[in-house]
């Protein structure tokens, strides 16, 4: 089909429109269809982003990140923690190195043991921040000279739980652009069962159409015209009101984790406009398909 | 065979299993005019659906204007169907629009709707009496405004052949004159007319406005009538 043929069959003719008789189910069907289908759409779009946004941040956040824990008893900790940070100066690929304090390392205790934790009480490894520079650092070799200097120091480059997280985040942005096909074809499947409906329902008048001289092209044409405009409406509606659902979800926030960054960000708001487009090329296709076929078994 | 607008030639038709028309030969020649009659169940029907594709012989074959019929695709079917007008018994019209839309409907599925058709759907039904009917709903029509709107709709693409059923099957005697005469002046025009009608008297009085060729379906097969009509 050319970009010609396209246009013909979706230019509006009132006259032409009119054969097909306005009323029925199927017009219904088809609009809210395509209304909730849109709606749906939204929020997997909006999931599928969030997560999109998680993953790179979690990976970017992480990935200049090394720590590095001293095991080893009170009476030698402070050495090793000397020996180590003297270490990693002189290792390249690293940008800095911090022992964290006794109140950074209660706070990262507290949501597991209160804040009133006292860190005498416990046997706390110290922990050295390691922030890499350019280039990166090279933990084996890194892991091999604190062996050998540092007994007590074990180097965590958090690829162990980096990965995991980055890979959860990553699958849900899938999960969500699968969500999108699978909203699309589930669109696709509907509007063509209400296509099949209506052009059986309108049987006799295909067949008058068809004795005056109506080519296919002509009588698929209107009730193309017809799925497309009215799943494009309805689509039109359901992203409105998925749009507004989004905007009324919370602001991202510490607190709130993953949860409340689940909506749209910057130029992602534009990307919903494109839902009843898509929609209404779902319903071209879906009503065009279903129409030539129709038509050939109707002949 | 050759020169006919419609030939069916050796032509059989099978139906629910049992043989409706056999080995049947037919020429209409350009500008000819014919009465096709018969008794109900006969096959008139049958036949003038099988001169505008609406059905395929089971044997021999169907030429239109040159083409065989069974060669040609839905599109190629559907260009066919604008060179023949058919008055269906039953009018056969889209009860949701009006009259001057349903007449028209020939020019829009050919694209012509654009072009002047105000001024010659006003003209076409002023002829066959419909004038002042343009905005009534088909259902609004009495029987025969009717058949005259569905011949207003055969013709409106000027058809080299006009092929009616039954079209005054429905009417008082008055209104089938009146329906005879218009089909009379379409043949004047030049337009090959075949007529399907079970109404001897209807074929009698056409005798003394044109020269007509009268055919018999009995027993699956055309005979030529006319002494006895």
């Amino acid at each position: 089909m050319s970009k010609g043929d396209i246009r013909n069959l979706l230019r509006r003719d009132q006259r032409a429109d009119r054969v097909v008789p306005p009323t029925g189910f199927t017009a219904q069907l088809t609009l809210f269809v395509s209304g909730a289908m849109a709606f749906l759409a939204v929020f997997a779009l909006a999931l599928s982003l969030a997560s999109g946004r998680l993953a790179d941040r979690w990976a970017s956040e992480l990935a200049g990140a090394v720590t590095l824990r001293i095991n080893a008893p009170l009476d030698q900790r402070a050495a090793q923690v000397e020996a180590a940070l003297t270490v990693l100066q002189q290792t390249p690929g690293v940008a800095s190195a911090r022992a964290l304090t006794d109140e950074e390392q209660a706070a990262l205790l507290s949501p597991w043991f209160g804040s009133d934790l006292s860190l005498d009480t416990l046997p706390i490894p110290q922990l050295i921040e390691i922030i890499e520079g350019e280039p990166g650092l090279d933990a084996a070799g890194l892991r091999l000279r604190l062996g050998a200097e540092v007994p007590g120091a074990v180097l965590d480059d958090h690829t162990r739980w980096r990965e995991p997280l980055v890979d959860a985040a990553t699958s849900l942005r899938r999960l969500g652009l699968i969500s999108i096909l699978l909203i699309g074809g589930a669109t696709a499947a509907m509007i063509t069962l209400a296509a099949n409906a209506s052009l059986a329902a309108n049987a006799q008048i295909i067949e008058v159409l068809r004795l005056v001289g109506a080519r296919d092209r002509f009588i698929a044409g209107a009730f193309v015209r017809r799925f497309t405009y009215r799943a494009l409406f309805g689509a039109a509606i359901g992203t409105l009101m998925g749009m507004s659902g989004v905007l009324l979800l919370p602001e991202a926030s510490d607190a709130g984790g993953f949860l409340t960054g689940l909506g749209f960000q910057g130029v992602g708001w534009v990307l919903p406009v494109l839902i009843p487009v898509l929609g209404a090329v779902v319903a071209f296709l879906a009503t065009w398909f279903a129409a030539r076929r129709k038509l050939k078994e109707l002949s | 065979m050759g020169t006919g607008v419609i030939e069916l030639e050796s032509i059989s038709y099978n139906y629910g299993g049992g043989e409706l028309l056999s080995d049947v030969s037919l020429r209409l020649q350009p500008g000819s005019f014919h009465f096709l009659t018969g008794p109900s169940g006969a096959g008139k029907t049958t036949l003038l659906k099988l001169c505008y594709g609406a059905l395929l012989p089971t044997a021999g074959r169907l030429m239109a204007f040159g083409e065989d019929i069974a060669r040609l695709d839905r599109d190629q079917m559907a260009l066919l169907r604008r060179r023949i007008g058919v008055v269906h018994q039953d009018c056969r019209f889209l009860d949701h629009m009006t009259l001057a839309e349903n007449v028209a409907l020939p020019l829009m599925v050919s694209g012509r709707a654009e072009t002047g058709v105000q001024e010659n759907l006003t003209e076409l039904l002023g002829w066959v009496g419909l004038g002042s009917r343009l905005d009534s709903l088909p259902p609004e029509l009495s029987g025969g405004e009717r058949q005259r709107a569905a011949l207003a709709r055969a013709v409106i693409l000027s058809p080299d052949v006009v092929l009616a059923d039954e079209p005054t099957g429905n009417v008082d005697w008055e209104m089938s004159q009146r329906l005879l005469h218009l089909l009379v002046e379409l043949n004047r025009m030049g337009k090959t007319v075949l007529i399907a009608t079970h109404d001897l008297s209807l074929i009698r009085a056409a005798k003394s406005q044109v020269q007509a060729r009268v055919l018999r379906i009995s027993q699956r097969r055309i005979q030529l009538a006319g002494a006895d009509l």
